[in-house]
């Protein structure tokens, strides 16, 4: 199992790690960084939990190599928040209570983010269809698509 | 409780923990880590069901960065009878001489990094020798496959004493009920009725896999485990190991979904004894593709027969309920028993006969999701009911109606049923379907139809919750229970019933994640149970600590009904902020126990869920695609502690069991799972949602609940699956008798119906 040295952009901050060619972004951001906001459910890039932005666009970190980040921009949940202030995104989760569990929801925070710098007034379908890669086993997605337009609108009033 | 008025309760709180969980802070076990941990990888039995003849580990050992390799035998070594269960113990840590099931825990490779240890996993050779293996629950009442030799129940439960010893059979549990003269009815009824329905199996998904950590040292196991029962936990294990509970300590976080796959033991016995055996922490944990084999909801077969007389009456009703418990008992047994005494539906029936059975086969084992047997038996007797409405000519609601159970009537194992709101449940549901209104029930290849079901449950009794609420000299408030919230919001509802009873914000409360060194007494978190007994328990703690306020006041010369802050009390009393007043409580509902001979009891259940569904479909005739337009779920909820949660609540078991009804489904080829990953295992995603949901909640006065309120976790599963069923027989005519819902089950159905079957694959 050989080993690389990259770097690469963490929420900002320039980082460098030690990883196994065979290793995932998702058990780098975890063993190496300490970040559980990505996380490992499915294994298979099926069910979102493992999402983060890798150069703003979203990715599954479960299948992306971690070896393959060197140079880029990754972004995780724990980087929105701003110091104490939330951003639109998980203050409308919040506010709608778009979640159960909890465990998919940094997911589907970080698809509304990407979603909404995409296409800051999107209608419900559009919604869905951005969505339908991320699952919620809980089954909160009445709450998420409300969410979604929360944000929407907490976004274009700042 | 003659609460009348509530500041806390009652409100829509958001979620406490809401901040932790959108900024992926949320402590879930999963994400723990402990210095000097090793990481358990297994290796799993690729048969049904085998005799172990070896295991060659050598291999497996030799590797480098191996520290470990475990089989059943070596566990022997430190667990001298390593086998679990909730009702029999009947379950190994690792396999010992046999293997039951596909996927079954065979052996375990310890090392440092995952990988290593995974990798080392698959390098284990085992030579088995194949035995006759039985999938099918019909087919394991007279099997020449034998899962298990002898049964071996549990010593805790005196009414499954006489099972002990039993051996040659595969039924582990039979209960039976009768109430009045159901053969005199039927030999006395004008019209008779008989269906068969099955369910297939399905599991429960929990996105955060099972998990648990083991650390043990000396005379002390400390165990960090993703479980809903961290009571029932340290009792096993401390069991296992021959130690006081106060030397086993199970600790939790919040977890990422359980519904039922993490109630009793999961894999800590096994992180245990690695633990034992390796002088280290070992964390096990499950991938998705390993909770396939670990717990799944049962497979059923229902056979269901009805007598009705010329008015619509039901006059009697017979259910035999055959449940497929897999290869370990489980909590199976329970649900054959507790669920089996409501198998004959919500209806007010004078005769009826329930013969339901749990039995071993050699599938991955079963237990309780979400509902613990319900749906199965909602499905049959919902489906059935709306067959011998159509074949009456009566309307479906108004069937329902003419036999529905109403306050001050015995449900069938004898309960006179209190609360139980199940007649403006089905006038709702049918209020907000329309179902009065004319209905167009479209042309040509896209036909439309309406369905109704509605469904109930006795809550698990009896059961014991224990809670401590203390109150800190500066006025805030720490709740100590044992009650695990896996997302049902239960940290929210039991902090809002103890700010309500203290009279303090909601922000000064504090609800600490179970922790059996610190927090007391809980029999799990299953069934919909803790806001009932829990919220008791919480309750009565606060009240108990309020009154050694009130007592402190009056000791300290504080006017009577003094509002005086809390901190001014404190220092009054101890001279500066010092002090910690702690109240305690346990709670337990009345029971009378279900007689042996007619499984009858005039005091079952505390309380009754109540759930029904209305669909609208429409259905492709061309290909048996159907879309759901529409799907209304209303609940008795009670007087809900948090309504918006209480909603999600709702919304999500249906959302849950829309699953099990049209998309999940675990596919078994001799034996082998085929598809145990969710690429092959579909659950909903966010196009699967009805076009149209909408929720209703019936808000009623329970009695005897904290503040009027009653579970509503699992209420909303009930209707879903019949209500869909009945909805396609009402558009395009034929009836789909076995689950999952799938466009070919219904194309191959019409085509049957046409004269011009399909051939089987």
């Amino acid at each position: 199992m050989s080993r690389h040295t990259i770097n690469f952009t963490l929420n900002g901050r320039p980082v460098t790690a030690d990883v196994g060619t065979h290793q995932n972004l998702t058990e780098v951001l975890q063993e190496s960084f300490g970040l559980f906001g990505a996380r490992e459910s499915c294994g298979q890039g099926l069910c979102g939990c493992c999402t983060v932005l890798i150069d703003g666009a979203a990715v599954t970190s479960c299948l992306a190599l971690a070896a393959f980040a060197d140079g880029s921009d990754v972004q995780t949940v724990e980087g929105l928040a701003d110091g104490e202030e939330l951003s639109p995104e998980q203050e409308a989760f919040i506010e709608i209570g778009a979640f159960q569990c909890g465990y998919c929801t940094p997911g589907f925070v970080l698809m509304t983010r990407q979603l909404l710098d995409e296409n800051p007034d999107p209608d419900d379908d559009e919604i869905k269809h951005y969505l339908s890669g991320n699952l919620c086993r809980c089954g909160a997605y009445p709450e998420i698509v409300q969410a979604v337009r929360l944000a929407g609108e907490k976004r274009r009033a700042r | 409780m003659a609460e009348t008025s509530t500041t806390t309760v009652g409100q829509s709180y958001g979620r406490l923990e809401g901040h932790a969980k959108v900024t992926g802070r949320a402590d879930y076990i999963y994400n723990l880590r402990l210095p000097s941990m090793l990481h358990a990888k297994i290796h799993r039995s690729p048969i049904g069901h085998g005799r172990i003849n070896s295991i060659d580990v050598s291999a497996a050992a030799a590797m480098p960065g191996v520290h470990m390799v475990v089989t059943g035998e070596d566990v022997k070594t430190v667990l001298p009878e390593p086998y679990y269960g909730p009702a029999f113990h009947d379950q190994p840590i690792l396999a010992l001489d046999k293997v039951r099931h596909f996927g079954e825990p065979v052996a375990a490779v310890l090392a440092a990094d995952p990988h290593i240890a995974e990798r080392a996993a698959r390098l284990i050779v085992v030579d088995y020798e194949e035995l006759p293996a039985v999938y099918d629950e019909i087919e394991a009442l007279d099997s020449e496959a034998i899962v298990h030799e002898e049964l071996k129940p549990a010593g805790t439960f005196a009414d499954l004493k006489h099972l002990s010893g039993r051996r040659d059979t595969n039924v582990a549990l039979d209960f039976h009920l009768r109430l009045g003269d159901a053969d005199k009815a039927f030999a006395e009824a004008v019209h008779v009725f008989e269906h068969t329905f099955r369910t297939q199996q399905t599991m429960h998904t929990p996105f955060e896999p099972i998990v648990a950590i083991a650390d043990v040292t000396h005379d002390r196991a400390i165990i960090h485990s993703s479980t809903q029962s961290p009571s029932f936990v340290r009792y096993e294990l401390s069991r296992l190991l021959g130690w006081p509970e106060s030397n086993v300590r199970v600790r939790t976080g919040h977890l990422g979904g359980g519904f039922g796959a993490k109630v009793y033991v999961k894999v800590e016995a096994l992180a245990l004894a690695l633990s034992m055996l390796a002088h280290r922490p070992v964390r096990v944990a499950q991938t998705m593709e390993e909770q396939f084999y670990t717990i799944t909801k049962h497979p059923s077969t229902f056979r269901i027969r009805s007598a009705v007389d010329d008015d619509g009456r039901i006059v009697g009703r017979k259910c035999e309920v055959w449940w497929n418990g897999g290869a370990y008992a489980d909590i199976g047994p329970r649900v054959t028993q507790k669920s089996g005494f409501t198998a004959a539906g919500p209806y007010d029936i004078e005769n009826i006969d329930i013969d339901s059975f749990a039995l071993y086969t050699n599938r991955p084992p079963a237990g309780a999701l979400r509902g613990f047997g319900i749906p199965q038996l909602v499905w049959a007797y919902e489906s059935h009911t709306d067959i011998i409405a159509r074949e009456l000519g009566i309307d479906p609601i108004v069937f329902r109606k003419r036999n529905i159970l109403r306050d001050g009537r015995p449900q069938a194992v004898g309960t006179i049923v209190k609360d139980g709101e199940f007649e403006p449940v089905l006038d709702e549901t049918a209020r907000r379907l329309g179902w009065d209104r004319p209905y167009d029930k479209g042309e040509g290849a896209k036909r439309r139809g309406r369905g109704v079901a509605i469904g109930f449950k006795a809550s698990i009794s009896p059961t014991t919750s224990s809670a401590i609420v203390s109150v800190n000299a500066d006025g805030s408030v720490i709740v100590y229970c044992s009650t695990v919230d896996m997302g049902q919001g239960s940290d929210t509802a039991m902090a809002q019933i103890a700010a309500e009873v203290l009279d303090i914000p909601l922000d000064r409360i504090r609800v600490v994640n179970p922790d059996t060194d610190v927090t007391p007494y809980d029999m799990s978190t299953l069934g919909s149970r803790s806001t009932f007994h829990m919220g008791h328990a919480v309750r009565l703690a606060a009240a108990d600590a309020k009154e050694k306020l009130v007592a402190m006041a009056e000791e300290v010369g504080m006017p009577e009904g003094s509002n005086a802050p809390l901190p001014e009390l404190f220092i009054k009393k101890f001279g500066m902020r010092a002090g910690t007043i702690v109240g305690t409580a346990n709670f337990k509902p009345d029971y009378a126990p279900t007689d042996p001979e007619t499984g009858l009891s005039p005091n079952a259940t505390p309380f009754w869920m109540i759930g029904a569904t209305g669909a609208e479909v429409e259905v492709d005739t061309e290909t048996g695609q159907f879309t759901i337009l529409r799907m209304i779920n209303v609940c008795d909820v009670g007087k809900p502690i948090n309504p918006a949660v209480v909603e999600t609540q709702l919304s999500g078991a249906a959302v849950m069991q829309l699953g099990f009804t049209t998309t999940e489904r675990m596919i078994l080829e001799n034996g082998q799972l085929t598809n145990p990953s969710l690429a092959d295992y579909k659950v909903p995603g966010i196009f699967d949602m009805p076009v149209i949901m909408e929720n209703g909640m019936i808000e009623a006065e329970q009695h005897n609940g904290p503040f009027g309120a009653k579970g509503a976790g699992e209420s909303g599963t009930f209707g879903v699956s019949p209500a869909i069923a009945n909805a396609i027989e009402d558009a395009v005519g034929v009836r789909i008798a076995e689950m999952p819902i799938t466009a070919e089950a219904i194309f191959r159905a019409l085509r049957a119906k046409d004269g011009a079957p399909l051939e089987e694959d």
